[in-house]
């Protein structure tokens, strides 16, 4: 990730891009107000042509996806978490169907993940299966609470946990390899440890878990915090996994992409059967995602990870604000 | 780097067999369900397949909670008896945006797949803490998936 000897600014190039896309994805979008929009409807009547032609947001959602897409990737955070906030602030679409399609965009990118860091041994099935019970189970029952609640009062709560969620990646450590002295009895019991093959060192890592209970039990309000709003949870699994059981680094955060198959999964349902999917926002969204995804991943090798996070910090940040602000009906500067 | 126990030795990390089957029905999922949902996209947005709400219609329902969502399109494009919630969405299959759901349903459904997969392998291992877990992991997403955790506004 070093920067080429007089090529200091060489590597930023495709951030600087990303920021200057999804800003100009904002400002266009900000610049079809809805309200406008709404207001020349009712004017002449919804069977009229919409001032806006149909097919523009979905191309918007899809350029927008694409650079989050590419900023997900480059600064370490699933795509749920970015999403939700950012298009429930900024697009017209109602908030039900905006944590519907998040889950689906999280649950999309973990289901394509998941099988090659199974088969290389970096997400571990034995120590996903019990935190996955736990999770899954919770985040049916967030994602009940989070469509029985009054929208206003989940966006504003989806603006205090986004800032929240800023704080842990603002405070939190990472540590590549825990010290853990010794497996815990849990752990033992259900003999989660493992081996997986550390290229960058060329060896070989044996690693194992402790604190195995009190993690689980913070499962419980990961589990409910993902499926009520939408969100995957790769911000709160890989700090649980890592620093608190003890995980290495590797491990942690191909583990927590693979649990979010399982957990979103199953707060996913509960949205679909609801109803809360339009195809025409799901699609655009995924394919955006993934193709940003793929770029980003690329571009690793010449961006600064360090600016990508604060890039990733300041967009959290700001959708936070915006979410709070809309849920509590107060004006926002953007 | 405390008790992280380390091998220089170039051994082969052994894979569990559950494991691996479980990556490998992942991943035949994953592909089926991807493909179908953009094929039958396809069919929904070049207008093949006819949608129940047309495409230049769908701004003026979207900003809605899903809850007016579902019954005014329902009094205006569906008319049928209830709301389309729950599985009911194999009944309109035939509508271009109902047919997305196909892929959709993929997508979300296999991981139920997957934990029944690994399972005979759990059971044949004697692993019983596992396989009880695998199949608790399946009556948890089938209940999900099963439509009865109805709620709303």
């Amino acid at each position: 990730m070093g920067v080429p000897a007089g090529g200091r600014t060489s590597g930023w190039w495709p951030l600087w891009v990303a920021i200057a896309l999804m800003v100009g994805s904002l400002v266009f979008v900000r610049s079809i107000d809805p309200a406008v929009a709404a207001a020349a409807q009712e004017a002449v009547g919804l069977e009229t042509a919409s001032p806006i032609a149909w097919w523009v947001w979905p191309v918007a959602l899809l350029a927008l996806t694409f650079v989050m897409g590419i900023l997900a990737a480059l600064g370490g955070v699933g795509g749920g978490v970015l999403y939700v906030p950012i298009v429930s602030g900024f697009f017209p679409f109602h908030l039900d169907f905006v944590r519907g399609c998040g889950l689906l965009v999280a649950l999309s990118g973990a289901l394509a993940a998941g099988p090659g860091f199974l088969k290389m041994n970096l997400a571990s099935l034995r120590l996903a299966i019990p935190v996955a019970l736990i999770a899954s189970a919770s985040a049916i029952v967030g994602a009940m609470i989070g469509l029985a609640l009054p929208t206003n009062v989940v966006q504003t709560a989806l603006g205090a946990a986004i800032l929240a969620i800023v704080a842990i990646m603002m405070v939190a450590r990472k540590s590549e390899f825990p010290d853990v002295p010794e497996a815990d009895r849990l752990s033992t019991v259900l003999r989660i440890h493992g081996v997986y093959r550390e290229a960058s060192l060329g060896q070989t890592i044996d690693w194992r878990v402790h604190r195995t209970l009190p993690s689980l039990l913070l499962f419980i309000v990961i589990g409910l915090m993902a499926g009520m709003f939408g969100l995957g949870a790769g911000w709160a699994n890989v700090p649980v996994l890592n620093l608190m059981m003890g995980a290495p680094l590797k491990v942690s955060v191909a583990t927590s992409k693979f649990l979010l198959s399982i957990t979103d999964t199953s707060a996913a349902w509960v949205y679909l059967n609801q109803g809360c999917v339009i195809p025409m926002m799901v699609v655009p969204s995924l394919v955006g995602i993934m193709l940003g995804s793929f770029i980003g991943v690329r571009l690793l090798r010449t961006a600064k990870p360090r600016m990508v996070r604060y890039v990733v910090i300041s967009l959290l940040l700001f959708s936070g604000a915006k979410a709070i602000t809309k849920g509590l009906g107060l004006p926002f500067f953007f | 780097m405390g008790t992280i126990a380390m091998s220089s030795a170039v051994t082969r990390v052994r894979v569990d067999d559950e494991q691996r089957l479980y990556a490998s029905i992942l991943e035949i999922g994953v592909y089926l369900g991807l493909v179908v949902l953009l094929v039958t996209f396809a069919l929904y947005a070049s207008g093949l397949v006819a949608p129940s709400i047309p495409l230049h219609e769908l701004p003026n329902y979207w900003h809605l909670s899903v809850h007016d969502y579902l019954e005014v399109t329902n009094a205006e494009h569906l008319h049928h008896e209830h709301v389309i919630t729950g599985w009911a969405w194999i009944s309109v299959i035939g509508k271009g945006d109902y047919l997305n759901f196909v892929g959709i349903a993929l997508l979300a459904g296999v991981t139920i797949v997957c934990f029944l997969g690994i399972l005979p392998t759990l059971i044949r291992k004697h692993d019983r803490i596992y396989a009880t877990m695998a199949v608790l992991e399946v009556l948890v997403l089938t209940l999900a998936a099963s439509g009865v955790l109805a709620t709303g506004h």
